[in-house]
């Protein structure tokens, strides 16, 4: 950081931005190009890779304060991040997710719900329950019982089909 | 009047009992949503897009576009009553409706915003009639070359239109676009992105992509700050405008549906941006600018109207070229391709029923909205009282069970997961997510008229160039892109989109 430091934000952005550009190069390395007229599969991700890693470099150079005394954004420096909430509800979108073929639907969506209302600081056990319960009855009543989709309620672990 | 016929179609599709049903169904839901506020048409509508596998194409976007535009009428009312914009484009409203609520005059602010929306509503969806068809005529004339540029213009003019750093909008569109072309390459069958899973063959799914970057990402920008909604609602009275009342409203609403009608046709416009120019536009030619900010009808009536045309007429380039403006019509065009439908000029002259089946129930939509909203006000206030930490488990429960039903593929929903902690990322570094969708939706259409316009010309790429409509479409693309990097218009675009 520092006093080569503009903005924090556009620096990091940047440096995504190039980083996104090499690794979607690198998993298209192995894609024939071909050539303009007969373009492989290969031709125009690359190109795209090119065009990012240019936006990349341009927004990093922004972020960057080639004089000492350009005046640092300190709106940009100041970042706060629910991690308690994002880790739990991403955590609760993935066990849907592995819960869903083996327990069946009723079982991963009250799951999901039931973890995700902890990201709230107002959660309390009693709540969470009752969401989830609701959730797991409105579920069943609307896309089971009322779209008809082929979702079991229970899987095979707990005696569904 | 051929015209005429056309609209005698659309209303005999749009009168049957289903049709009727699920626009009511969609401008209900509208409604609903906008009054909420943390929970807004993009999220709404990625969430029923499966569910609309099992609807007849024209119900399904009979009910998708009601929930847009219903929206629009539903955040109007929050923002009047307790200045809480349910959506972005209300956010104007608040300024002056909120004040008025203040004086006692929530009654008519919320008659203007209703009243100003079905005119403006009525008279975009005339022009939606009577412009589509023609302008799918020309694009039908469109080569491959033409069409990779207008895609090009397209993406470029949403990116300069948009709020925020141009460079790195134009990088999430390039980052849309190269996620887009993951899956089987058309022509050869070479798998391309997919980290040799099965499950991605296919491609990322669409609807992983914006439940993750607008659903999830929503509830998690929403918990960085949750704090306590106090509700305190005047009551409303007093619905009916008075003769002056009238009399100062018609010229803002008249600005408005024009400003609307002509800024949603562009990409990257909509109704955002035509509610935030048309106050300003208001604030400058009003006989009395003091009153701004300080409870002016005009301040309400111009925004409203605006902003119910600019989502009207977003969709006409969605309709005629199959080109989206905005995160809701790439869902819209999402929607179509489930169906089967290819979006395009074609959908106009092979799909009658569904096109003037469209706009006849966007009429009948706009005026239930009328009467939704203004004499049921009252229970959609009471909603308002609903807190967020008991909605938003539920909104996460439909993300889960709606992505899932759409190939029954966990992977997506693992996908859905991922996108949500990235677009977070995205936020947190102020790239706006509705950028990457939009080059998502556009991306694999893009390579194949690049490759199939390479092809006819021979691998010489001046045919861009040397065809004169695709030359005038990248050349109007070039200078949206000049304009908006000059340094002196830099300045005023940051200053007009803080305003």
């Amino acid at each position: 950081m520092g006093r080569f430091v503009r903005s924090p934000k556009d620096v990091v952005t940047g440096l995504l931005l190039i980083f996104l550009a090499a690794w979607f190069a690198w998993l298209g390395a192995d894609l024939p190009i071909g050539r303009a007229i007969r373009m492989g599969p290969g031709y125009f991700p690359l190109v795209l890779c090119g065009i990012l890693a240019a936006l990349g470099l341009i927004v990093l150079l922004t972020g960057l304060a080639f004089r000492g005394d350009v005046e640092v954004d300190e709106d940009a420096r100041r970042i706060a991040i629910p991690w308690q909430g994002m880790i739990l509800i991403t955590v609760s979108v993935v066990l849907f997710g592995l819960a869903v073929r083996p327990l069946g639907l009723g079982p991963a969506i009250g799951l999901a719900v039931f973890i995700s209302s902890a990201a709230s600081r107002r959660f309390t056990l009693v709540s969470g329950a009752a969401m989830a319960a609701v959730m797991v009855l409105f579920a069943w009543a609307v896309f089971v019982h009322g779209l008809g989709l082929p979702l079991p309620m229970l899987g095979p672990w707990l005696g569904g089909y | 009047m051929e015209i005429f016929d056309h609209l005698a179609l659309g209303f005999s599709v749009a009168f049957t009992f289903q049709n009727l049903f699920y626009c009511f169904l969609g401008v209900l839901l509208g409604t609903l949503i906008g009054v909420l506020p943390g929970l807004g048409p993009v999220p709404t509508i990625a969430m029923l897009l499966p569910i609309t596998f099992g609807l007849p194409p024209v119900a399904a976007l009979i009910m998708l576009s009601g929930i847009y535009y219903g929206a629009q009428y539903g955040g109007s009312t929050t923002a009047i009553l307790i200045n809480l914009p349910g959506e972005s484009s209300s956010v104007v409203t608040a300024i002056d409706g909120y004040q008025m609520a203040r004086q006692g005059r929530a009654g008519a602010a919320l008659a203007t915003a209703a009243l100003g929306s079905f005119f403006a509503g009525s008279v975009a969806t005339f022009l939606l009639a009577v412009f589509a068809p023609p302008l799918a005529d020309v694009a039908l004339k469109f080569g491959p070359p033409e069409y990779f540029s207008l895609m090009v213009l397209g993406l470029v003019a949403s990116v300069s239109l948009a709020s925020g750093s141009v460079v790195k909008a134009l990088a999430m569109v390039v980052l849309g676009i190269l996620l887009g072309l993951s899956g089987q390459d058309v022509y050869t069958g070479t798998p391309r992105f997919t980290f040799d899973l099965i499950e991605l063959a296919d491609g990322i799914e669409f609807v992983a992509l914006a439940m993750g970057l607008f659903g999830m990402v929503e509830i998690i920008r929403n918990l960085e700050d949750e704090h306590g909604r106090s509700v305190l609602v005047q009551k409303v009275k007093g619905l009916l405008l008075t003769k002056e009342d009238f009399k100062r409203i018609i010229a803002p609403v008249l600005r408005g549906t024009v400003l609307g009608s002509f800024l949603g046709i562009l990409p990257g416009g909509g109704a955002m941006l035509s509610s935030f120019a048309a106050y300003s536009i208001e604030k400058r030619v009003s006989k009395y600018p003091e009153q701004f900010g300080k409870g002016a009808i005009e301040g309400v009536a111009g925004p409203e109207s605006a902003n119910n045309a600019g989502a009207q007429t977003s969709f006409i380039p969605m309709l005629t070229l199959g080109i989206p403006s905005n995160p809701v019509m790439a869902l819209m065009i999402g929607a179509l391709i489930i169906q089967g439908i290819v979006p395009g000029p074609n959908v106009v002259n092979e799909q009658p029923n569904l096109f003037w089946g469209l706009i006849a129930s966007m009429w009948l939509g706009n005026l239930m909205l009328v009467i939704l909203n203004l004499p049921l006000i009252g229970m959609w206030v009471r909603l308002l009282t609903v807190p967020y930490h008991i909605l938003f488990p539920l909104i996460i429960g439909f993300c889960c069970i709606g992505v899932y039903s759409v190939n029954n593929n966990v992977y997506d929903v693992y996908a859905m997961a991922a996108f949500g902690v990235f677009g977070y990322l995205l936020v947190k570094l102020d790239c706006e997510p509705a950028p990457l969708l939009l080059g998502f939706i556009i991306g694999p259409m893009l390579e194949e008229y690049l490759r199939r316009a390479m092809l006819i010309s021979r691998g010489d790429p001046t045919v861009f160039v040397t065809r004169p409509l695709s030359a005038v479409m990248l050349a109007m693309a070039v200078l949206a892109l000049a304009v908006v990097l000059l340094p002196s218009v830099r300045k005023k675009r940051e200053e007009a989109f803080k305003e």
